[in-house]
């Protein structure tokens, strides 16, 4: 099991013949993910490493292949178009890999989504990937192990170098979900987490925040008060300075609680280990007492 | 992207609220001229993109135009927060009746636009925000809708008793809105919103800080960027497609991906040394950014030692790699550099580095020991 993507998506990629979407398309389909249509205006008829159909339109591709999830790889200015376009089509998971998408065209995108009943995650995120089933963004196949442990992060390549840490070490993942470092994204840590909680091949989780805003804060209260699985935590940005961007538009440190260790206070009260270094989240997590899973569980 | 003083002004009072007039001066002598074309009193406010210029003396009045031009030489070259004022605004200088505040940021737990105001304006509101929040009014937007007439004079009757000013505070709020949204701004805020003894209400002090993913559609709002009032380095960096911001250590710093750049800033910090800066190579890298990204970090004297810290995704490490043997060839670098690469293309990115001279890891824990250990040893 694993959530948000499984063996039973059926992928769209909307931007397929640009070069982003082109290239991880590729990799997408190597991994195994089904693929199942293309989107780009204008080349509708044309088909994609002669095997993936492309059509103009989002609401074209649903009805001809019964396509169930949707990934965004369109250039910013046009993003958030895309994805009123995909909640449009009803799609119940929209992924929106895209960076720079500007916040105020997320203010209308968000409450149309939750319109749609459409699950959006990200923009400027590495989407998600549930091993040895399928691969949904950006996230290098090839580091991942299936397994038990649910990974949520608002980061990209440090979610790479935990992941990494956990499948060397045995530790395979159920679903690697990359939210977004920006201030407003469609799935935030809580979503995540409930969605962890509920699955019963997830044993437990690990979360990776950044300073700027609440959201680790809230993700915390939520830890404290309905999860019973074991979570470990890590926060990127005790050295960063108040009032400067730190890369990510969400990553600043702004008035009182968005900074590293009032994240990690907040971590830690609500009972969740919190890792000092990277290399650390292993030997937390057998603190735990969360082993690594028999040999009989791979997919 | 900060706006200055005078832009934001501009933009407010392109979308018809009442802003004083205003000239802006780069010396003492014009300074005078337009104090002189102003007629009477005027101010003297420092244009930098630093909060509390008043409280650094930036900001001063001036009873005629003879003092107008001696104010602005004390202000003009001051170093307020570490950067050096090129500019000053001149405007007359107002009679205060009271000082509100009124402000528009985007906020992150109701994902809306969040209208602020507060009748307890000025200098202050960042201390009346800790310490009596519950005179600070909210209220989220819609943004399918925008502020609501009646939202908007809610709020006006919550700076002002009397009916004509806070009906004039509803309009001037609504434009407000408008002008955030038109301008692509993160934040917009009038501080102070003053009303005048006879009655009118003005904005006196305008502020907006722009997202920086909206400049590229709005060429009229990148066009307002002021590179004189930025770190050289920090520029430098933008023109090469990186994210770079300078602190105070003596680790230099080179990572793909921002998370994982604080990451190693925070490792470097752990096992005891001190990063002397962020920097973000970002995604697709070609080898000419990491050349760039050597420039800007090794032009830092207080910088000891470099750290590469790379987890090949998008990026790939050979990339990383040419980019460190050209910058190597172009300029000499004179202090101990540390590589970790993971990832995409390792293997390849390895046999690069060696043939080259240089030798690479691929863990990040041992990589920032070695780092730190670098500069330790130079300091011995």
């Amino acid at each position: 099991m694993s959530i948000f993507v499984s063996k039973d998506t059926r992928l769209l990629i909307q931007g397929i013949t640009g070069r982003d979407g082109s290239f991880h398309a590729r990799q997408m389909l190597a991994y195994g993910t089904t693929v199942v249509a293309g989107v780009t205006p204008g080349k509708g008829g044309q088909t994609f490493e002669g095997t993936v159909p492309v059509f103009d339109t989002v609401a074209d591709a649903v009805r001809e292949t019964r396509a169930n999830a949707s990934v965004i790889y369109v250039p910013a200015p046009f993003a958030a178009s895309a994805i009123f376009e995909a909640a449009d089509a009803r799609l119940p998971l929209v992924v929106c890999i895209t960076e720079g998408v500007p916040v105020l065209d997320m203010t209308k995108v968000i409450p149309f989504v939750r319109e749609q009943g459409t699950r959006l995650i990200g923009p400027n995120c590495p989407g998600l990937i549930s091993p040895g089933q399928s691969k949904v963004g950006i996230i290098p196949g090839n580091i991942c192990q299936p397994g038990a442990i649910g990974v949520v992060s608002r980061s990209g390549t440090l979610t790479y170098e935990i992941i990494h840490q956990l499948s060397t070490q045995g530790y395979g993942q159920s679903t690697c979900v990359g939210i977004g470092g920006d201030p407003l994204i469609g799935t935030n840590f809580i979503d995540c987490l409930a969605a962890f909680e509920a699955d019963p091949e997830t044993r437990a989780v690990v979360l990776i925040g950044e300073i700027g805003g609440s959201d680790e804060q809230q993700a915390a209260e939520f830890v404290k008060a309905k999860m019973q699985k074991p979570v470990v935590g890590f926060i990127a940005g005790q050295t960063a300075p108040p009032g400067r961007r730190m890369g990510h538009a969400g990553a600043i440190i702004s008035g009182a609680g968005g900074t590293a260790a009032d994240k990690m206070q907040a971590l830690e009260r609500a009972g969740i280990a919190v890792m000092k270094r990277p290399v650390d989240v292993v030997p937390l997590l057998r603190e735990r007492r969360v082993q690594s899973p028999s040999r009989g569980n791979r997919c | 992207m900060n706006l200055h003083e005078f832009q934001a002004r501009e933009i407010l009072r392109r979308h018809g609220i009442p802003v004083p007039d205003g000239e802006v001066v780069t010396t003492p002598t014009a300074a005078r001229a337009a104090a002189e074309r102003l007629g009477g009193a005027v101010v003297v406010k420092a244009q930098v993109h630093a909060g509390g210029r008043g409280k650094a003396g930036g900001v001063k009045l001036a009873a005629n135009p003879v003092e107008a031009e001696a104010v602005a030489g004390r202000i003009l070259g001051m170093q307020i927060k570490g950067l050096t004022v090129h500019k000053v605004l001149v405007a007359p200088a107002a009679e205060i009746a009271s000082e509100s505040y009124v402000g528009i940021i985007v906020d992150r737990v109701s994902q809306r636009p969040v209208l602020m105001v507060s009748a307890a304006g000025g200098i202050d509101i960042e201390e009346v925000a800790t310490r009596t929040p519950e005179k600070i009014h909210r209220l989220a937007i819609d943004p399918r809708y925008g502020l609501l007439a009646h939202q908007a004079l809610g709020l006006g009757f919550a700076l002002y008793r009397d009916v004509a000013p806070a009906r004039a505070a509803a309009a001037i709020m609504q434009k407000l809105y408008a002008a955030a949204y038109d301008a692509g701004a993160s934040l917009a805020e009038i501080n102070p919103l003053i009303t005048t003894p006879d009655g009118k209400v003005v904005a006196l002090d305008a502020k907006i800080a722009v997202d920086d993913n909206e400049l590229e559609r709005r060429p009229e709002i990148a066009a307002l960027r002021d590179t004189t009032a930025e770190a050289p380095s920090e520029v430098q960096a933008r023109e090469a497609g990186l994210t770079f911001i300078k602190l105070e250590g003596t680790v230099g710093c080179c990572v793909n991906g921002a998370g994982l750049a604080m990451a190693t800033m925070d490792l470097v910090k752990y096992y005891g040394g001190d990063p002397a800066n962020f920097l973000d190579i970002g995604g697709s890298s070609n080898p000419q950014k990491v050349v760039s990204a050597l420039q800007i970090i090794s032009a830092d004297t207080s910088v000891r030692a470099i750290l590469f810290n790379i987890f090949g995704g998008i990026t790939r490490c050979d990339d990383v790699a040419n980019g460190i043997v050209q910058a190597t060839g172009q300029f000499s670098l004179t202090i101990p550099i540390v590589i970790r690469l993971t990832g995409t293309n390792e293997q390849e990115a390895v046999r690069i580095l060696t043939n080259a001279g240089f030798s690479a890891l691929t863990d990040m824990d041992e990589a920032v020991k070695q780092a730190v250990a670098a500069v330790k040893g130079a300091a011995a």
